[in-house]
Parts: structure tokens; sequence; C-alpha cells
């Protein structure tokens, strides 16, 4: 069955290694949906978040294929029901569409959104939430004029009791960053 | 080697020495033992060449005449040897060109490295003077690449190189050195990568996965092992044969795989695959139980995957766990190196024979042999077939050369009739198929194996895609013997056009020139046979001539190679003719 999957992928930070990940999916003809990437807990260490459309079965095999990248240290996958996750999402619109009645301000409230700053032109509003619900906002504000719309992609937490990669990563950090130490991860 | 290099390595053992980047080169592949480089200087790689005059006594470095043959040469030499092999390349269309080997031996796990120049890193992005991104272009096929901006990076990423290029399952390693980090100085220590945290070349094997295929062995009334080239390259041969007759189980081997077992053994039922044995593909459905050994079930080996050991449950063992259900599900996968686990397996499982089931075998090859072998081996018409040419050849050498192949009917002919005694003796290339491979690769296979004859099978086809090497063979006097099989077609592509393209040869007869001639031009000994009275006169002249030498054989024109699995066929459609 085709879903929605979540993959976290943990890497070195050198140069070219976004390329290298997403190889692996361009070569299956698989849309990336979503993508976010920044340094995670440990310095060094890079963690990507991609959103995919696929099947359990595929998803295991692109997770190992990523894996087989030499500087890949690990990645994992997660159905939709297996994580936390959240996206962000901002908003320009004319600050003159503010003063026109209130119904901009009652979705904000409405939306559990933000005004992030307003000038004499502009006003920023920022709503974190899933995809549906920023899209949903933007489709309600929209008819007010608005003149930027931007969403990121998804930062993720998973569900799982056991935490796997923690203690791995702790063990870089004990072992410094040396890329060329070995790790006993068993 | 002049003195003053000498000092410089001893001297870098212990502490570090002030060189060139371009010195640092060499000494890098000196560490690593590389005795022999097959490459082509330009431009952007002119300091490490400049540094490698002072290296000659160490390093031999072979000059080719085309980068491609580069690294078809280095995958010569790693595959005959186990080593690595290593390939130096200048930057642009040279780096270009090379990415045909470096693809060629990513999918076929073939460990080389190749050092490639750059443009100065002033320049990088600048659509400079022989510029190209090298690292991203052969980033999907290559098992590592890196660009060295620093000269003080050269040590680390050499060590790097060969550690990756040569362990687990083994592949490419490009690495691209601006020109100014080979110009660059730094203070050299070389220590050798042993371990990269984000790498596990030897996944620990699961006692619970050995314990549950030994299960399933020791229950199996219709086994069938099939073998890969995971063997060969875990030097496993030893371990293998342990376990087949322990077990008694029937032994197929896939392209690459053959070799591992010597062709007269027992349990040896031939070669899998779309132009493989009747037994083993006919057979593949009957079986209860499938054991790839070090193999990846690939496309030609499978046929239609969902019409592919439909009885059989499925034991994998692979050491690289994006191999396990890539194609064909496994019931029992034991990941991990074959060295270290068949011996694991053999020690749990019961001594068995499966006489009944290997005569089943035997009742196939014999139908095999009356139908089609007998025909091809000892023809009643007056051309002469590829096949006999292949088993005279085999024979004038003791059944006991390497044989290297290049692609197309002539590979299949070569690899179906050719026989081995040990291991180590089939460079051919399986996974991309690229012609115009044998000619290079032969170069390297018999500079890394001088003890053993080394046998070229080569079509009038892909001869021609590499024909330039005919110059490194005389240049650096490699006693390569070359039999091409001309048939005046592309004869695999024809073979097609005829059975599934209804006989519209498009684009497939080739107008060639005279390979004597050319032959000639090259200074190599060579001879023409056209008629079956003169073959075996012509072999016992190319096997006893001291140095290179090209048999010219002119093969029927439009002969067929069979059995054949058709395309989207299941193994058992196998034909015959």
């Amino acid at each position: 069955m085709r879903q929605e999957f979540t993959l976290t992928i943990f890497s070195e930070n050198r140069v070219g290694i976004l390329n290298q990940i997403t190889t692996v999916f361009t070569r299956r003809h698989i849309n990336i949906e979503s993508l976010t990437t920044s340094e995670s807990a440990i310095e060094g260490i890079h963690k990507f978040t991609i959103v995919i459309y696929s099947t359990r079965e595929e998803v295991d095999l692109l997770v190992r294929q990523v894996e087989k990248r030499i500087d890949v240290l690990k990645a994992y996958s997660f159905s939709q029901d297996e994580i936390i996750y959240q996206e962000i999402a901002l908003y320009k619109v004319p600050t003159a569409a503010l003063f026109e009645g209130n119904e901009i301000e009652k979705l904000v409230r409405q939306y559990g959104a933000r005004i992030l700053e307003m000038t004499a032109e502009y006003a920023v509003i920022e709503k974190t939430g899933h995809k549906h619900e920023t899209q949903e906002l933007f489709d309600k504000l929209d008819p007010y004029g608005v003149t930027q719309f931007t969403r990121s992609g998804r930062v993720a937490i998973n569900k799982l009791k056991k935490e796997p990669l923690n203690s791995y990563l702790r063990k870089l950090v004990k072992n410094g960053v040396n890329p060329d130490v070995k790790i006993d991860t068993q | 080697m002049d003195k003053q290099t000498n000092t410089l390595m001893e001297e870098s053992k212990k502490k570090p020495v002030t060189m060139t980047g371009a010195q640092a080169v060499m000494e890098s592949l000196v560490n690593e033992g590389v005795e022999i480089l097959f490459g082509y200087p330009g431009g952007a790689i002119m300091p490490v060449y400049d540094a490698l005059y002072s290296y000659k006594e160490k390093l031999n470095h072979i000059l080719v005449r085309h980068e491609q043959g580069a690294v078809h040469a280095a995958q010569g030499y790693a595959r005959a040897t186990g080593r690595v092999g290593v390939s130096l390349v200048t930057s642009g269309p040279a780096a270009t060109n090379a990415v045909t080997g470096i693809a060629d031996a990513m999918i076929d796990s073939t460990p080389v490295v190749v050092i490639s120049g750059q443009v100065g890193s002033a320049l990088l992005g600048t659509d400079a003077f022989q510029e190209t991104d090298v690292v991203g272009i052969t980033q999907p096929v290559t098992k590592w690449n890196y660009q060295i901006t620093r000269a003080d990076e050269i040590p680390w990423a050499f060590a790097r190189a060969f550690y990756i290029a040569r362990s687990g399952r083994p592949g490419p390693v490009l690495l691209d050195i601006t020109k100014d980090a080979q110009f660059g100085s730094l203070e050299y220590l070389y220590k050798p990568t042993v371990s990269i945290r984000s790498y596990t070349p030897y996944p620990i094997i699961d006692p619970g996965q050995v314990e549950e295929a030994a299960r399933l062995i020791n229950l199996a009334k219709k086994p069938l092992a099939l073998i890969g080239q995971g063997v060969v390259i875990a030097g496993a041969e030893a371990e293998l044969k342990e376990f087949l007759e322990k077990t008694g189980i029937p032994a197929a081997q896939t392209l690459l795989g053959l070799s591992a077992l010597p062709s007269d053994h027992k349990l040896n039922v031939g070669g899998l695959g779309m132009h493989g044995n009747y037994g083993p593909n006919l057979k593949t459905n009957e079986c209860d139980l499938i054991i790839g050994i070090g193999m990846r079930f690939d496309d030609r080996v499978t046929a239609d995957t969902r019409r592919y050991a439909t009885n059989a449950k499925i034991i994998h063992m692979d050491i690289d766990p994006a191999e396990i259900n890539k194609i064909i599900h496994a019931d029992a996968p034991i990941l991990g190196n074959v060295k270290d686990s068949l011996p694991m397996l053999t020690s749990r499982v019961s001594n068995n024979e499966h006489e009944e089931w290997l005569e089943e075998f035997r009742a196939c090859y014999r139908i095999e042999y009356e139908r089609l072998i007998e025909r091809e081996l000892y023809p009643e018409k007056p051309e002469l077939t590829m096949a006999e040419v292949v088993r005279r050849v085999s024979e004038a050498f003791n059944d006991d050369a390497i044989m290297v192949t290049d692609v197309g009917q002539h590979q299949m002919v070569a690899w179906r009739y050719f026989k081995f005694r040990q291991s180590r003796s089939v460079i051919t290339s399986g996974g991309l198929g690229t012609m115009g491979f044998g000619l290079p690769a032969a170069i390297g296979a018999k500079l890394g194996r001088p003890d053993r004859p080394v046998c070229l099978f080569v079509g009038d086809g892909g001869f021609q895609m590499t024909i330039q090497e005919l110059g490194t063979i005389y240049q650096s006097k490699v006693p390569v013997k070359i039999v091409l099989l001309n048939n005046n077609f592309l004869g695999m592509v024809r073979q097609w056009q005829e059975l599934f393209f209804d006989h519209r040869y498009a684009s497939t007869e080739l107008i060639n020139p005279d390979f004597q001639t050319i032959s000639k031009g090259y200074y190599i000994p060579s001879v023409e046979v056209t008629k079956r009275d003169d073959l075996d006169k012509a072999i016992k002249k190319m096997v006893s001539a001291e140095g290179p030498f090209l048999l010219e054989v002119v093969v029927e024109k439009e002969g067929n190679v069979f059995p054949m699995v058709p395309a989207g066929a299941s193994v058992e459609d196998i034909i015959l003719e």
C-alpha cells in the first residue's frame, strides 16, 4: 500500500552528502515531498528529515540503500502514526486588510496562529501545524490578499520507546568527532 | 628511485616529513602496497606525473591509449589478483572517459581507486579549461568519492579510499585532486584507515539466522546452491567446497561466480541465467530450497521474478544488507561475509547426499548435450562455430587459463564452453555489459598475474570499441592472447532482431577493416583462420607464442546462442533451439 513515510537520516557533514542521499530516491523515480536538514544534537552530525510516498517494502530497501552510502551513519523510516511532526508556515498580508473588519484577527485566533511582525505596509502571520492545516489557513487568508506564502519542510520526533540512536550518538560524543574511529554499536 | 626519495619513505614511517602533495600521492600509493598504475597524463595531473618520474622503480605506470581503458585495465588487475587496481587520469574529458569503467566496477563490485586531476581550487565552478564536476558525475557510480583541495588531506583521503575500495563489498573510489593541492606542501605521515564510524563493511553474523538456514537445509529434498562472485571476493572457495561436499547440494554459478568451483567438480551443475545451462534453469522451479551464496539475484539470473523458484524457500547469504529482499524475498537471510558464515553453516548441517536429485541435473545435461552442445562443438556444417573455437582454445591451455571476455555472443559462448581448474579465472563485464571491456581488462589481468596465461575472447564489435589498447600491448609488451571471434555482425543484437524483431537487422552488420593489417600495424603477430582444418595449428601457434598474439577466427555469420530464457519469460521456459 502506498502511503506517506518520514525518513530520518543521520550523516557526516560532508560536501555533496545531500546529493548522495537524493540520488537513491531519484534512481527509483521517487519524488521528495518535503526535506529538512540541519545539524543534529551532535556537533558535526547532520540530520535529514525526508517525506516521500511509497510502500513499506520499497521504503525498507531505500533505507538500506541510503545507509549504504559511506558517509551516512543511520537511516530510519516511519509511517505517519509513528511520529509527532510539525511544519511551519509564514503568510504576508497587507496591513490594510487587517483593518477591513476583524476577519483576519478571527482567523489568527481560530487557527492558533500569531502575528510575528506588523509594519505600516504588511503583517507577517506565523502558523505551525500539519500541511493541511497551514494550507487551510492560506485558503482562508488568500481572499484578503496574501502577498507571500512559505511553508517549511517537516521536523519530526518518533514515538519509539527505545532510542537506539541516542546511545550511539552519545558514544560518538564520548569518542570525539573523528569520523575514522569505529563506534561499537552492538 | 633516487636516494632522496628512499630516505623520505623511511623517515615518513616514524615522523612527519615535509613534501609536496604530488609526492604524498606517490608515498600514499607505496604505503598501500600499490605496484602498478594504469593511466594517461594531462594538464591537471601533471604535478603527480612529475612526481611519478622519481618513483619509476616502485610504481610501474602503464600508459594506456584511452582513460576508459585505464579503468578497465585496473579492473582486470583487481579481478585477477584480488588487490586494488589503480588508475591515474587528468581532469575534464579524461575523467568523463573513466566514468564507464567506474560504473562497471560499481555494479560488479570491483575494488579500484581512480585518481583524477582537477583544476586549481580557486577555479572550481568557473567553467575553467578542462573543468568538469567529476565528483558530481561519479557520485551514483562510486562507493565513495572525495575532492581533495588541500595537500594535507592527501594521506587521510588515500588511506580512506583504499580501505573503502577493498573492504566489505568492494567497489570503485574516485579521488579528485585539485592542481594546487598537488603543488602544495604538507607534513606527511601515513596512517592506514582501520575503521570508519559511519561504515560497517563486515556485518556481524547472527547465529539465529544461520540456525534457521541450517534447519531449512536439513529438511530440503531438492536444494540448489547458487554461487556468485561474493565467494571469489571473500576467498571462500575452500569453505564453499566443504559446505557443498558435506550437504551434497548441487551448485550452479552466476556469470561472475564461475570458476569459484572447478568445472569438473561432481556437484557443479553448470551456469545460471539467460544463456546458462538447461538443468539449473529448468529445475529452479522444482527446487524446494535455493541457497544464494554471494550473489544478488540479477534479472538475467531470475528472469520473471513472479515465476521464479515458485516452490522453494530462499536462503540468501550476502555481505550487503541492501541486497537482502531487493529482488527475491529471503525466508532465511544470512547477513555477513560468506568466508565466515559458510563454516558456521557447515558445522550446523547434517551430512547428506542428493544422488537422485543430482541425477536429474545430469539427465538435463544429456538432453542439452544431444540437442545442442554436440552440434555446437562438433558441427557438420563447414562454418566454424564460436563454441568449437572456445573449447579448442580452452583445451590448448589445459583448461587452466584466465579467461577474459568482452560483451556479446562470444561472451556467453566463452562462458559456456571454457573450462576452469582454479578460482579468479573469469574476468568479464557482468552487470554493466560494457562492450570494449575485454581488451584493456586482459592487459590488467596479465600484468597482475604474469604467471598465468591470459586469454581474451572478443567479438568484432567490442574489439573496435577499445582497439587502440593494442598500442598499450605493444608498448608495454603485455603477452595477452587475443581470440577474435569475427562474424562481421553485432551478433547478440542480431540474434534478438532475428528472434524478436522479425529478422529486421537494423544497423547490426559491420563492414570491418582488415584486422590482420591492424595487428601488423601494432607489431602484434597474428593469424586468420577461416577453415576448420587450420584451427588447431593456429591455436598451437598462439599458445606457444612468447609475446602477445591475435588469433582471428571467422565464424558462422548468423549463429545463435542457445539455450535461452527469452526476455520476460520464466526460467522454466528455457528453450534449447
